[in-house]
């Protein structure tokens, strides 16, 4: 029987695995070579469940770098870039849509 | 101001070093995540979208000039130059390293703050009216009986893991400013027919997915028990509230499900075994307590000073903020200054490091170096000379702490929401911030009078949208952010939630709903004296609803 | 899994018996709770000390009567989280005044050790070797409580009355 994790996977385009990082909480991608990067573009991009369940795999097996893994949808350019695949992940690639206050003397 | 002594301060520092300890573990992989999480909660550390965020408790609302200078340096060291207000009287921090919290955590130690019980299973931050000890329709401070309780919660060996979350409020004035009705247990201070004083007790309050308003339990404690009561209600809440299912955790299911008279049986028989015991408060404990609250040492003022009538004549801008942002203090000759966080096109609720140092100078010289936080997320200095009013106001007009907006339409209560939060469905602080540039014209804003904006970004409520006059609330509807829109909510003395008044809106269109309403309170009123919540209770939200929706 | 007390790690003396099967005899044991409603007449006249292990969801005041003949409650813990057995420590020791042993089962982690000592209880059946080994140095951690417990220390409010807090150093906080 399939695990309740691999049931519960079912992909409709490409996807990656982002979680945050242990030491700082920043945003972070599985990256094909098993490691974790800061860049969306460095990112590995799962396009079907077989693939998708082996990277959240991996990335849950690594407790100590990372927290929270999930599987987040992405989208592809032309230009063979990615796009994060919704508001919350734009967000969480580009920081808040408002600007910051001002932080003038520091 | 609360003076705290050597016990407290070594307990906060003993935190800190256990706290060192916890990161260390969790750095080094000796502590798994699912280990390390409820730790970390405990001391107010989330995990946000971007970063983890730290979440300061200000008890009951009130700050020294000396904390909010630390606070000040907590930002610029460590965070991004600047922190969030919330309707918590707390402070978050929204880029927080872990690497790093220790250290942060170490530095506010020194002034005698933490995050302890800021998050996590306990009760959380005492909170109470942010005018408590200066209003001069309370009947006693109430943040003596608030400070009482904040000792005993602490890292209280029994109530650490409860169901969910508990959050405590305690009031005093006729006008009720801290929400009562909206907590999981509440006491409001006021004198039976024979005159003793003594607490009338309310529990069950709280929003979130299921809203329910707190229901009085006993209309009169004696003060000698508040703690015994406080340890009976947590005590019959920590064994029989819902642990199965999140949604159903918090005490309001609990209150709901045996009915307010049966979990008053419980928590009555309870009581009974222990009132008589070690927690039976005697007058020494608390006048030990109230002594180390120190009150300023004021001048003997008249009223009205000349200077003050004089500089309102001769500048119509001071003169708009006295009227909205200055109120009544139980001194004659000082009074409560409020300051806006809510700039036009500002996040609600933030401060940057520099207007926080700049107003711990400003403290110091005109407030006797103290601050207050109010619920609605604006800050206050709580003891100023009605004569220094007009230098008062130049400098807070300088550092953009004078909007003269308070109570108004763009004094907009919100959540982080989507922009940092990751339980969010849709952004909340740029709806406010549209919001605020629609309403842009003070004048307008006037005319509108009383009337209270809440936005939470996803139904946690954490921007307390049931209870605003106009609540809006994110929602997620196929991956695009809409808004549900409830009108006639009230968080005070009249605590109501708010109506739902139909289809949920999306992101673009929620500032015009907002312009609709306010079109249709202004062709409903009787007259300008017709508050907005008057009009609404008048008419129903019918007419509202039709204006709204006959549009779109 | 050590098992914690008297600040060391020591020997488990008692034995867990089943819902059915043979009970040994002379040895101390622990029964589970529906057993032990069940037979505790003839449970408490048997030689040896007798334990109950006592679900977080079942009111300790039905252990009321057999109160006088257990030498040992194990309270239970399913998760870390699930705090409702400090509530049953303290019914236990300080509304009916047990004197016997309260033993912590579950997930019993390094981290809430001090609660536990402080809500009556004395002996821990420690998930984790590493924690049980720095049991006494993880309860030096805190010094001072606020409030009071079942472990009989003064809480601040009355040390501060007794003049046992370290000087008062009035400094604006
Ligand atoms: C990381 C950010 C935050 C997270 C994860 C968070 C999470 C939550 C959750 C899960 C609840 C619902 C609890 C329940 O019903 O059991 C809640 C309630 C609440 N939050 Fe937050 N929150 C956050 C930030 C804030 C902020 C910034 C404020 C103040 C502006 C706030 C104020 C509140 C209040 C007042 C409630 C109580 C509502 C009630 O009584 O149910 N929270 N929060
Ligand atoms: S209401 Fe929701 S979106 Fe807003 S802060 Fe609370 S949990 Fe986050």
């Amino acid at each position: 029987m399939a695990s309740p994790l691999e049931r519960k996977i079912k992909i409709t385009g490409p996807v990656v695995v982002t979680a945050n990082r242990v030491a700082d909480g920043a945003v972070i991608y599985r990256d094909a070579d098993g490691d974790w990067t800061t860049s969306l573009d460095a990112a590995a991009v799962a396009t079907d469940a077989a693939r998708a369940h082996a990277l959240i795999a991996e990335a849950n097996a690594d407790d100590l770098r990372a927290v929270g893994a999930y599987i987040a949808p992405v989208e592809l350019t032309e230009a063979g870039g990615r796009r994060p695949g919704n508001l919350r992940e734009l967000i969480r690639l580009s920081g808040p849509t408002i600007e910051l206050p001002v932080t003038f003397g520091i | 101001m609360y003076i705290y002594d050597s016990i407290d301060r070594t307990l906060v520092a003993e935190r800190v070093a256990e706290f060192r300890d916890q990161v260390a573990r969790r750095l080094s992989g000796e502590l798994t995540e699912d280990e390390f999480k409820p730790l970390r909660l405990m001391n107010g550390v989330y995990l946000q979208l971007h970063a983890y965020m730290l979440r300061i408790a200000n008890p009951y609302g009130t700050l020294s000039s000396r904390q909010l200078r630390q606070l000040a340096h907590v930002a610029r060291r460590y965070d991004r130059g600047y922190g969030h207000f919330t309707t918590r009287q707390n402070i978050q921090f929204h880029w927080i390293k872990l690497e790093q919290l220790p250290d942060a955590m170490a530095d506010l130690a020194a002034v005698g703050m933490h995050g302890m019980q800021t998050s996590g299973n306990n009760v959380r931050n005492i909170t109470t009216d942010q005018w408590a000890g200066v209003a001069p329709d309370e009947i006693e401070d109430p943040r003596i009986w608030a400070e009482i309780i904040r000792q005993h919660v602490t890292l209280h060996p029994e109530f650490s893991f409860m169901p969910r979350k508990f959050k405590i409020c305690v009031g005093a004035a006729s006008h009720d400013r801290a929400a009562l009705r909206i907590h999981d247990l509440a006491f409001r201070l006021h004198r039976n027919a024979g005159g003793e004083a003594g607490f009338e007790v309310m529990v069950g309050g709280g929003l979130g997915r299921t809203p329910y308003l707190a229901q009085t339990i006993r209309p009169f404690l004696k003060k000698c028990d508040l703690l015994s009561y406080v340890e009976a209600v947590l005590r019959t809440y920590n064994q029989f509230g819902r642990r199965d299912n999140i949604w159903k955790a918090r005490i309001k299911i609990l209150v709901h499900d045996l009915g307010a008279e049966a979990f008053a049986k419980e928590v009555e028989a309870e009581w009974q075994s222990i009132k008589d015991g070690p927690l039976a408060l005697d007058a020494a404990t608390v006048a030990e307590i109230a002594s180390r609250f120190v009150y300023p040492d004021y001048e003997a003022l008249e009223d009205g000073p000349p200077e003050l009538a004089a500089a309102r004549r001769a500048d119509g801008r001071f003169d708009r903020w006295v009227n909205n942002a200055v109120a009544n203090h139980k001194k004659s000759g000082y009074a409560i200054v409020t300051l806006s966080l809510k700039p036009e096109g500002g996040t609600p609720g933030d401060a940057t490091a520099v207007q926080m140092d700049a107003l711990a100078d400003l403290a110091d010289r005109y407030s006797f170096g103290e601050i207050r936080i109010g619920h609605e997320q604006n800050l206050a200095l709580p003891h100023v000379a009605q004569r220094d009013l007009p230098a008062v106001w130049r400098a807070l007009d300088a550092l953009g702490l004078a909007t003269p907006n308070i109570g108004l339409v763009s004094d907009i209560i919100s959540c982080p929401g989507l922009d940092y939060c990751s339980l969010a469905n849709a952004r909340s602080i740029p709806i406010a911030q549209e919001i605020t540039r629609r309403f842009h014209d003070l004048d307008r804003q006037r005319d509108l009078g009383r009337l209270h904006i809440n936005i939470s970004g996803c139904i946690n409520a954490c921007g307390h949208h049931h209870v605003g006059h106009i609540g809006i609330l994110g929602v997620e509807k196929n991956g695009e952010e809409f808004y549900q829109i409830t009108l006639g909510g009230e968080a005070d003395d009249h605590a109501v939630l708010g109506t739902l008044i139909g289809p949920a809106v999306p992101y673009a269109k929620v500032a015009d709903v907002v312009e609709d309403i306010a079109a249709a309170y202004l062709d409903l009123r009787t007259g300008p004296d017709e508050l907005f919540i008057d009009t609404l209770k008048r008419t129903g939200i019918e007419p509202f609803r039709e204006r709204v929706y006959a549009a779109r | 899994m050590p098992l914690v007390e008297n600040g060391r790690i020591v020997e488990d003396r008692y034995v867990r018996v089943a819902a059915d099967g043979p009970i040994p005899e002379r040895v101390p044991i622990i029964v589970p709770a529906q057993r032990f409603l069940a037979e505790a007449d003839s449970l408490v006249r048997r030689d040896g000390s007798l334990g109950v292990d006592w679900p977080n969801d079942r009111r300790v005041a039905e252990l009321e009567p057999w109160l006088g003949h257990l030498a040992l409650i194990a309270l239970n813990f399913p998760k870390f989280k699930d705090g409702r057995a400090y509530s049953q420590a303290r019914l236990l020791r300080e509304t009916y005044s047990f004197g016997g042993m309260l033993r912590a089962t579950g997930e019993v982690l390094r981290d809430q050790f001090h609660f536990l000592v402080r809500a009556g209880f004395d002996s821990f059946e420690v998930k984790k070797p590493a924690d049980a080994a720095v049991f006494a140095e993880v309860l030096a951690r805190y010094s001072v409580y606020y409030q009071p417990g079942a472990d009989g220390r003064a809480p601040a409010l009355r040390r501060r009355l007794q003049g046992g807090a370290a000087p008062k150093v009035r400094e604006t906080a």
